[in-house]
């Protein structure tokens, strides 16, 4: 069977549900973090796979530079909140921690 | 032959890895298996024909990214306790976790293989995507593009603020 449209698709489907999973089961929020990353990665993986095989439309690889630019964004702010809730807890699991301030 | 056994490589790795991210009891196993997981992808791009993207996913996720996450997981745990550990979780929450997302996966799945997707088997033959995407990112898109880089470099300084001690 030749590689087609629905091959990525299903990988990233499976990626997705992979991310899912690990967002809603992992405690530490660094992990919640590389969760996210892998849903990310699944739908870039949506946008190229949909523009090669539209002709090689060359907008998803837009799309895709600006999910990147905007994941870089995401991460950087996120991990300086997460080490200022470090400073202030002295743990990072996502169900402790309930104050905005102390 | 040769495309099909490269593809369900990558994929493999893909998948494989990205399960070592979401099971594995330790952090930094799971900071090293999103190393893999972003080279598979990076693979899986150069087999969809889009050269500059996998090119930028490398630099992008695994030069910076990964180290960011890295770093992370370095400053925030007790590298001598057990606090490196992910921390266990309720059997009741892992179950109704692995039920979501087994229901998000049939349904995408569902969705993917029985939908008629527009392809259209005309395909252009390019040597490289750089060059369209350079005229698309500053004749169509230049809008995006720059609040892009105002975006990055706005989120950068307030990360910069949030993260000093004071």
């Amino acid at each position: 069977m030749e590689i087609g449209l629905t091959h990525y698709l299903v990988v990233s489907a499976l990626l997705f549900s992979l991310g899912v999973f690990g967002i809603v089961t992992r405690k530490n929020s660094i992990l919640v973090l590389m969760g996210l990353e892998l849903i990310l990665n699944s739908a870039n993986l949506n946008f190229i796979a949909f523009s090669k095989f539209k002709g090689l439309n060359i907008e998803g690889h837009i799309a895709t530079l600006f999910v990147i630019v905007l994941a870089a964004a995401e991460v950087a702010v996120a991990l300086a909140i997460i080490l200022n809730i470090y400073q202030n807890y002295h743990h990072i699991d996502v169900d402790e921690i309930n104050k905005l301030k102390e | 032959m040769l495309f099909d056994f490269v593809f369900y490589m990558f994929a493999v790795i893909v998948i494989v890895s990205a399960m070592g991210v979401v099971f594995s009891k330790k952090m930094m196993y799971s900071a090293f298996s999103l190393l893999f997981t972003f080279f598979g992808m990076a693979g899986l791009y150069v087999l969809l024909s889009a050269d500059f993207v996998a090119v930028t996913q490398i630099m992008v996720y695994v030069g910076g990214i990964l180290v960011l996450i890295v770093f992370g997981v370095m400053l925030t745990s007790k590298i001598t306790g057990v606090d490196i550990k992910t921390g266990t979780i309720g059997k009741i929450q892992l179950t109704v976790g692995a039920i979501t997302s087994v229901i998000v996966a049939i349904i995408l799945l569902f969705t993917y293989l029985n939908v008629e997707w527009m392809t259209s088997q005309f395909q252009i033959e390019v040597s490289t995507t750089t060059h369209f995407i350079g005229f698309g990112l500053f004749t169509e898109y230049l809008l995006p593009f720059f609040v892009a880089a105002i975006l990055l470099l706005v989120a950068f300084i307030g990360a910069a603020k949030i993260a000093r001690r004071k």
